[in-house]
């Protein structure tokens, strides 16, 4: 293989680029999807009838203690068993992820929304507020606000693991650079290259998270 | 006309007798300060009046509509019984005009217009009129309190419940918000008060209802009620409080 040649990157810049798309795809869309999920998970756990509020607990419980790897592995083998036809790894990967971290993103609201005084609660409903809107308008906001730096942190963890859809051939960053490098033999490179594309990435959002909490100890 | 009645209510949490045998009312237009010890069972009595504490036996009708009733429309009712609490709890994620407004517009169905002219109307009579854009955070505690009485009349409220709305308050600040209060009693609204503040009672109040250990003990004329109470507890608990 001889000594590093990185004249090879430039060339499949434009693949590797598409791989980062999906990756970045795969995170928003999970962390959108995630968030809403888990605080729908949340709220059950939290006010909802015993028997929901069990079925969230377990779903939860459930999600986080499987490996990851193996939860992409049987989704991508279970989804078409369900609907009675292949997805393609990309869109099993969305629902994998969506669904998984929506277990994580669920505790971290579920603090949230602990964190919340039950006074506020209390001056909601004094207003004439039903649950539904006093959920919207009072507690959520000052639940979410309150936890946003540990959410964009469970964000930057998500988009580290978007690596993990590699398992079920879903051209990510991480498969990207993997071909390319086959293509050019020089793995080497091409995961190294990655690896600092991955690094730049969560290292940037991880200063922006510390200067979250900065201005929130300010704020208080 | 009773505008809250309370009928015999009776409320435990787990094996703890919270509330026992209480009976009042409190008649349109009457002032009615709540006294006794912490942990009398008042600030309790009167979350029930608006439901916001369940009780397990016993009656409470507020204008007329049960509220401990399965099938009452609670958050209709709520909307125009007024509350004031300890804690102020404003939004703090909202502006104190967004505060004042939200209510109207999202309970009420006010117009965005309607609701704030209201909501400055209201800060004006309470003299906060220039905080409208800031966040609760930024005012004092006495003027988050009167902010709080201006968000709770931005209903129209039949009447109000004050739940010892001085108590958190520094003693510079009790002055402006029993000011307020005063103001309202003043204009005639029908008001249940739970404070330690006897002067307010003195000076406002038509009644005083005096709670020990969940029970109502006294429940007489201001004029009865500081010239000789009946129990002896209200005549120890008196003289403590109007000793200093």
């Amino acid at each position: 293989m001889g000594p590093f040649d990185y004249t090879v990157l430039v060339p499949s810049l434009p693949f590797l680029w598409t791989g980062l798309q999906f990756s970045v795809h795969l995170t928003l869309i999970a962390m959108s999807g995630g968030i809403v999920l888990g605080t729908l998970l949340a709220l059950a756990r939290l006010s909802g009838p015993k028997p929901l509020s069990t079925a969230s607990a377990m779903y939860v419980d459930l999600m986080r203690s499987i490996p990851l790897v193996m939860v992409i592995l049987w989704f991508f083998l279970v989804i078409p068993l369900i609907i009675g036809k292949p997805v393609g790894a990309e869109y099993s990967a969305i629902i994998t992820f969506t669904a998984f971290e929506a277990a994580y993103y669920s505790e971290i609201m579920r603090a949230g929304i602990q964190s919340v005084s039950k006074g506020q609660a209390m001056a909601g409903y004094a207003l004439g507020m039903t649950y539904g809107q006093n959920m919207r308008l009072v507690v959520l906001p000052q639940a979410f606000r309150n936890m946003l730096p540990v959410l964009l942190t469970q964000t930057i963890i998500l988009f580290q693991d978007t690596s993990l859809v590699y398992a079920i051939g879903a051209k990510d960053l991480l498969k990207a650079a993997d071909i390319a490098g086959k293509n050019y033999n020089r793995p080497v490179e091409m995961y190294l290259f990655s690896a600092v594309i991955y690094f730049v990435i969560c290292f940037s959002l991880s200063a922006l998270v510390k200067r979250l909490q900065k201005r929130y100890a300010v704020l208080r | 006309m009773a505008m809250i009645e309370i009928r015999d209510v009776n409320k435990w949490f787990g094996r703890f007798h919270v509330l026992v045998d209480c009976t009042s009312a409190v008649d349109k237009g009457e002032v009615v300060v709540v006294c006794g010890p912490s942990g009398s069972g008042k600030s309790t009595l009167i979350k029930c009046v608006n439901g916001l504490e369940p009780f397990q036996k016993g009656e409470i009708h507020v204008n007329g509509i049960s509220v401990g009733t399965a099938g009452t429309d609670l958050p209709k009712l709520r909307s125009h019984v007024g509350m004031v609490f300890q804690h102020f709890e404003l939004f703090p994620h909202m502006t104190v005009i967004e505060n004042l407004t939200i209510a109207q517009e999202k309970v009420l169905g006010r117009g965005r217009d309607a609701a704030r002219d209201k909501g400055l109307s209201l800060l004006d009579r309470v003299g906060l009129t220039e905080f409208a854009d800031k966040h609760p955070g930024q005012l004092s505690g006495g003027q988050q309190q009167r902010v709080a009485i201006a968000r709770a009349l931005a209903m129209d409220p039949i009447c109000m419940l004050f739940d010892e709305p001085t108590s958190a308050l520094d003693p510079e600040m009790i002055g402006e918000v029993l000011a307020v209060m005063q103001d309202l009693a003043r204009d005639g609204m029908t008001m249940m008060v739970v404070t330690h503040e006897m002067g307010f009672a003195r000076n406002v109040a038509h009644r005083v209802i005096f709670m020990d250990q969940g029970r109502i003990l006294e429940d007489a004329t201001k004029e009865e009620f500081f010239g000789t109470p009946r129990s002896e507890r209200a005549q120890t608990f008196l003289s403590k409080i109007l000793s200093h």
